[in-house]
């Protein structure tokens, strides 16, 4: 049946020469300096790529004449070792909320260095209805949860 | 290569609904243009293209022909993206150690400040 199917996640792995802290901060505070622009979804050409830091923050594109487009959203926020975003931007860049890929990067110190870890999970992308919704669900489970805290 | 041709495929915004409208399980030509703003022949021609761009596939059931994403296509586009990352983590490796580099040059400049600022005073009161 096509709704079992899985697609094996994307997995990268870097080293780059400086503290999980620094390369945490570039990779969300900083991900314009390194987004290659090609990749924006907005008419108006990027000027800055936000991350809120904090669970459930939005991750969205500015353009030049300050228009806004959403990216995705932040599922977990775990400075410096790990972040979760919720990607929500189709292969041929558009923003679709009923997709729900996963994106986790995680930073682990290696000396002094820092081993960055990306996973992008696809297997909600499509193929697996019955999985995305599960993932999304327990996505928002986990933030119910955290918001609970927050707030008790 | 292939996962092109699917990207080339899904820029329709309608061919994507189409797409999109068979990510619950596979459907036939009636039930998607029920659901969409698009007729019967126009859903078959978008579900053609999909399926010569390697992203559904079709098999029958009953008297009809259902259609279902096939998952080979979504592996095409697993690639897009594994390039994609691979691109976009150079990049992002190579800022980190730019700013570090900078870091490091700020952090001697301010200490060289410092060192000849000291020096200064020390003249000073000398």
């Amino acid at each position: 049946m096509i709704g079992t199917v899985q697609i094996a996640p994307v997995r990268k792995s870097i080293v780059v020469k400086a503290p999980p802290e620094h390369a945490f901060e570039i990779f969300t505070a900083g991900m314009v300096r390194w987004w290659n622009k090609e990749y924006s979804i907005n008419k108006s050409p990027i000027r800055d790529i936000v991350i809120e830091p904090r669970v459930n923050g939005r991750w969205f594109e500015r353009g030049a004449d300050g228009s806004e487009c959403q990216w995705g959203r932040v599922l977990a926020w775990e400075p410096p070792s790990r972040i979760l975003l919720a990607w929500r931007i189709t292969p041929t860049f558009s923003y679709d909320p009923n997709l729900m890929t996963e994106l986790e990067v995680r930073f682990i110190p290696e000396g002094n260095a820092t081993r960055v870890e990306l996973e992008h999970r696809l297997e909600g992308y499509g193929a697996a209805a019955e999985e995305m919704f599960k993932v999304f669900d327990a996505g928002w489970q986990g933030l119910m949860e955290g918001f609970a805290k927050e707030a008790a | 290569m292939t996962y092109d041709v699917a990207l080339i495929a899904l820029a329709d915004p309608t061919r994507r609904q189409v797409f999109e409208a068979l990510r619950a399980g596979p459907k036939s030509v009636g039930v998607i243009a029920a659901r969409l703003p698009v007729s019967r022949p126009a859903v078959s021609q978008h579900l053609k293209l999909l399926r010569e761009a390697g992203l559904v596939g079709d098999r029958p059931q009953g008297t009809r022909r259902v259609y279902f994403i096939d998952p080979r296509g979504l592996r095409e586009l697993r690639v897009w993206l594994d390039q994609f990352w691979n691109q976009s983590l150079s990049a992002f490796a190579a800022e980190v150690e730019k700013q570090s580099d900078e870091g490091r040059k700020r952090n001697d400049r301010y200490r060289s400040d410092r060192a000849s600022a000291q020096k200064h005073r020390r003249k000073g009161s000398s």
